[in-house]
Parts: structure tokens; C-alpha cells; sequence
């Protein structure tokens, strides 16, 4: 048995303090707020150092970490968004947001 | 190429027994493993045995990088040994393996003097649980600001389907997050933690979270309206802030949706 009894003003009130608080916190609409999230990381293939890659399954499957070659082509890694095709790699090479054919 | 040409795989002739013995060091090798010429291959399967081990420890290890920090490499890759041979995996997805490490844990006579270890293996495979969870959006604070008040203590919240809950006697939540990296590790005190995992995007976060701000969450998911939650936090902690509560579960990504009664009624 609730000792406690929560009124509607009482929850009203909480509701709008807690959204004034992450209104003030994060001044974003819901869209922006989506597309700064999609734009946070991207998949940069031939960035990677040799067993450096990431996988889409996560750690604890076979593909992380398996690429045999430093900036294996189709090996890729997450980078901050809208970075990858500007990283300039030893030998003239840049990051790709499609997998390459170079040094597999 | 026509599909007669496509003979099944002869489990039952070669794959079962050919597997049986292969997490078993002291079983026989199956007689119809053989080299050529029909020579002896004793050897040849030990490799494969090896192989099987050793890519299933380095799984164990995978998913639980701080166990493997707390513990040491040898420690770690003997008690994974044994949990192997007690427990291989039942799927061939082996992101899905270690559901009974924590548990094995609690059960292995050398770690006994670190009781809350089992704790930071469960954490780890809820990790990569919310990691692997479907993707969904999280609740937009402008939903909730769209509820009317007098639809609020009625209000139900859907967890985000990679939202999970702890709760340990031990401090496991520190000790996962000093030990999940490779940082340097301070004091710890010595007390109950409780958690949030959630994940926003592809970025799983593991949060710590006050006991009446625990309990709120706890209610929540368990389908309890908001009144009632807060009622129940309210209870669990004198001090419990329930707008601080309701912006951290927003912030963090713990729901995907809301309904109100009246939506109840309606789907049901």
C-alpha cells in the first residue's frame, strides 16, 4: 500500500519543470536533434589501421578488429560525421563512405 | 545450379560425432576423423579443438572486457575455460553467448573473494544486449509536453527495446565503468548501486541512478501509470525529484513511446 498520493498538479508541475530543464539543456528541435544524432558518426571504409576496424555486429563477433592490411578498403571504422572523405591517409589515400577496392 | 545438385550436410553422419569431442581434451578422437591414407589424426584434431577453445574464450573476452581487466588475461582465460566446457554455446551467433558467464561467476571457487564480479559480467552482457537491441526512436520531450494534465497520472511509458535496468548490493556500476576502458582505477565505496543502460543512436550509455529516481524507472517498466510511479518513488526516497526523474529518463533515451488511458482502452 502507497503511503504516497500524487496529485495531477502535482505531476503538471514536474512535467514542465523537467521539459523547461531540457529545453534549456538542449535547444533543438526534435528533427534537428534527429539529424545532429544520425550526423555524429559515420561508416569510413580504408581509414582503419590493420586490426583496428569496427563491425557492424559489435564486439564479441569475428569482424572487429580483422582487417589484415593498415587502410584496408573495405574495412571501416566510425568516425565523427562529415569527416570521413576529408581524412588524409599516408599515400595520397582519403576515407570513403563506400567500400573501396584498395588494399584488401 | 539445380537444387538436386545441393546434397544436405550429413550431420548426423560426420558433423555430430565430429563435434562432440571437440570441447572434451581427454574424450577419444572419432574414429572417422582420419589423415590420408586412413593414417591416425590425433594431431590434426587437436588443432581443431584448440581453434574452438581459443576462439571462444577471446568471445567470453569480447563481451566482457572489464571482467578480463579486473581479473588479468590468465585469470580470466582459466575461468573461461572452465565455464566453456560447462556451458558452449548453444547458438552460432556468438554475440548471443555468455548469458550464463555472470552465473558461472557466482559459482567459481576463485572468485569467490570478489563477490561483486558477477555483477560486472551481467552488466557487460546487458551492454551488448542494448547494443544488439532493435532500433527505435526515443521519446521526443515534445510528446510528453503534448499530453494533456489530467491524462498524466494515467500515463504509461514504453521502454525503448534497448533500455534495461540494474541493480547490484555491490558497487558493480563504478567498477564496470573504471575497468571498461583502460583508464586508471581509484577507490571505490562500498555500497548498493543501481543503473540505467540505454542507447540513443549507437552509443550505449550506462548510467548510474539515485534509489527513488531507480524505483520511478523500475515502476515505469514494469507498466505501472505515472502517478503511481511517483507515488512509489516517493516512498522508496523522501528525496526523490521527480522533474529531475522525468528529464534524466527523457535525456537518456529510456522510452520510446507514451500512452495515455484513453489509447489503453483503445488497443486493448
Amino acid at each position: 500500500m502507497l503511503r504516497t498520493s500524487v496529485t495531477t498538479a502535482l505531476l503538471a508541475g514536474a512535467v514542465t519543470t523537467a521539459l523547461a530543464t531540457l529545453a534549456s539543456a538542449a535547444p533543438l528541435t526534435q528533427a534537428e536533434a534527429d539529424a545532429a544524432m544520425a550526423a555524429k558518426k559515420e561508416k569510413c571504409y580504408g581509414v582503419a589501421l590493420k586490426g583496428q576496424n569496427d563491425c557492424a555486429a559489435g564486439p564479441g563477433t569475428t569482424c572487429q578488429g580483422t582487417s589484415m592490411k593498415d587502410f584496408q578498403g573495405n574495412a571501416w571504422k566510425f568516425v565523427q560525421g562529415g569527416t570521413c572523405a576529408s581524412l588524409e591517409l599516408p599515400g595520397g589515400r582519403h576515407g570513403s563512405l563506400m567500400p573501396l577496392d584498395r588494399d584488401i | 545450379m539445380p537444387t538436386a545438385d545441393i546434397l544436405p550436410l550429413p550431420r548426423a553422419d560426420f558433423a555430430g560425432p565430429f563435434s562432440a569431442a571437440l570441447l572434451f581434451p581427454d574424450a577419444e578422437t572419432p574414429a572417422l576423423v582420419t589423415g590420408p591414407r586412413g593414417k591416425r589424426a590425433e594431431k590434426r584434431y587437436d588443432v581443431y579443438r584448440n581453434n574452438v577453445t581459443v576462439s571462444l574464450i577471446a568471445a567470453l573476452a569480447s563481451i566482457f572486457p572489464a571482467v578480463e581487466r579486473i581479473t588479468g588475461p590468465d585469470f580470466f582465460r582459466a575461468m573461461a575455460r572452465f565455464h566453456i566446457r560447462e556451458t558452449p554455446p548453444t547458438s552460432p551467433l556468438l554475440f548471443d553467448y555468455g548469458r550464463n558467464f555472470a552465473d558461472f561467476i557466482d559459482r567459481y571457487a576463485y572468485a569467490q573473494d570478489m563477490p561483486w564480479l558477477s555483477d560486472v559480467a551481467r552488466i557487460e552482457r546487458l551492454w551488448l544486449d542494448s547494443y544488439h537491441a532493435a532500433d527505435a526512436p526515443v521519446l521526443a520531450a515534445e510528446a510528453l509536453a503534448a499530453v494533456p494534465p489530467d491524462d498524466l497520472p494515467a500515463l504509461r511509458f514504453q521502454p525503448h527495446p534497448a533500455a534495461r535496468l540494474v541493480s547490484s548490493p555491490h558497487p558493480a556500476i563504478t567498477i564496470f565503468a573504471m575497468n571498461r576502458g583502460s583508464g586508471p582505477v581509484g577507490r571505490v565505496e562500498n555500497q548498493s548501486e543501481h543503473g540505467l543502460i540505454a542507447r540513443i543512436d549507437d552509443e550505449v550509455t550506462v548510467r548510474r541512478l539515485h534509489s527513488g529516481v531507480f524505483a520511478f524507472l523500475r515502476a515505469l517498466f514494469d507498466g505501472d501509470p505515472l502517478a503511481a510511479a511517483a507515488a512509489t518513488a516517493l516512498d522508496a526516497d523522501a528525496a526523490f525529484d521527480l522533474p529531475g526523474a522525468i528529464g534524466e529518463m527523457i535525456s537518456a533515451g529510456a522510452f520510446s513511446h507514451i500512452r495515455t488511458e484513453a489509447d489503453h482502452v483503445e488497443h486493448a
